[in-house]
């Protein structure tokens, strides 16, 4: 798809309004639709589009793959982490009402907190399914450096 | 009056879809209906104001799905043959269509006996759905129900999710992670994994 001009025009305009519209779902899934899962999946679609529009290897420069297995494992650390700083903060797993000074507050920081996990995890691990199966699709990498010919 | 044309619209055209994919015999042509057949399905989730639902449907059931259906047809298929159709099926399509009628008509003489949609006397609306539209605002000061109950009620059952979509994730990679190598003459570099 590198020679198309109007789908790349359109991309570069379009992905930067996706990207903000997937902050906006995760930070804002507390108050309208939407949170970490949704957010996840919109920003991978962003980064989706630019590896379909711009090449896998463009895309793979945005994110790094080991960026994406550290950032997968990272969210759910996040989410399991605020379960174990509610116990050390003397509350039972995942019980946000003592991660602030009221009860309220402590649920609204913890939401926000694992709802930002779960998106990390969702966005990562769907990129991480995208680039294996565009990896995979591509001609062998000879290991050794041996004739590739039978296999173009 | 309005909701019943938009529903029938609706609940039409996914049938129409849904025959359409059986019928069809081009892949390519299927993942794009499937892809309709998930936004249809998220339209009708709104209409049910759903939105939270009809959000993940579009997002993955017509967005990340698709790419990756589409991604499999690439897999699987060479360019030579890449509009290439499904084959014709060989067995007889009469005991299958005997057990989907069946099977079919059981389902629908199930929802005889259940509550009408919207039901306020229905058993799911009775046991803990008043205490969270009641308490999660002032409990958790979260005006989206859908998120307390999720992020905060059932965080623990959300957990349990991240966890099986990194799991997903890992297991994908364990499967056809990295790119395909030709398998070299001399043993394990810690760098091949498959072979």
């Amino acid at each position: 798809m590198k020679h198309n001009l109007i789908l790349r025009v359109v991309s570069k305009f379009l992905i930067p309004l996706i990207f903000l519209f997937a902050l906006y779902v995760q930070f804002h899934g507390d108050f309208g639709p939407g949170g970490g899962f949704q957010a996840g999946v919109i920003f991978s679609a962003t980064i989706i589009l630019y590896a379909l529009v711009f090449g896998v290897d463009n895309a793979k420069k945005v994110i790094p793959a080991y960026v994406l297995r550290l950032l997968a494992s990272l969210g759910v650390l996040i989410y399991a982490g605020t379960g174990v700083v509610t116990m050390l903060l003397g509350g039972n797993f995942l019980e946000y009402g003592v991660l602030a000074s009221s009860q309220v507050a402590g649920q609204h920081l913890g939401i926000l907190v694992i709802e930002l996990g779960v998106g990390i995890t969702v966005m990562s691990v769907m990129l991480i399914i995208f680039f294996a199966f565009a990896e995979r699709g591509r001609p062998a990498l000879n290991v050794e450096s041996e004739s590739e010919s039978e296999l173009e | 009056m309005i909701d019943n044309i938009v529903d029938i619209t609706l609940l039409s055209l996914i049938a129409i879809h849904a025959i359409a994919i059986i019928r069809m015999r081009s892949l390519f042509a299927v993942v794009m209906l499937f892809s309709g057949f998930s936004f249809l399905s998220a339209l009708l989730f709104i209409v049910m104001d759903a939105a939270d639902v009809a959000f993940t449907e579009a997002a993955v059931g017509a967005g990340i799905s698709t790419v990756l259906m589409l991604a499999t047809l690439a897999l699987t298929y060479t360019s030579e043959e890449a509009d290439k159709e499904e084959k014709e099926p060989t067995h007889n399509p009469w005991l299958p269509l005997s057990v989907v009628v069946i099977t079919g008509g059981l389902l629908i003489y199930g929802t005889y006996n259940l509550p009408s949609f919207g039901d306020s006397n229905a058993p799911s609306q009775l046991h803990v759905a008043p205490y969270y539209l009641e308490r999660s605002l002032p409990e958790t000061g979260v005006p989206n129900v859908v998120t307390a109950v999720l992020a905060s009620y059932r965080g623990f059952d959300t957990l349990g999710e991240v966890t099986v979509i990194f799991t997903a994730g890992i297991a994908v990679l364990l499967i056809i992670g990295g790119r395909r190598r030709v398998k070299p003459q001399v043993e394990n570099r810690d760098s091949n994994r498959e072979t």
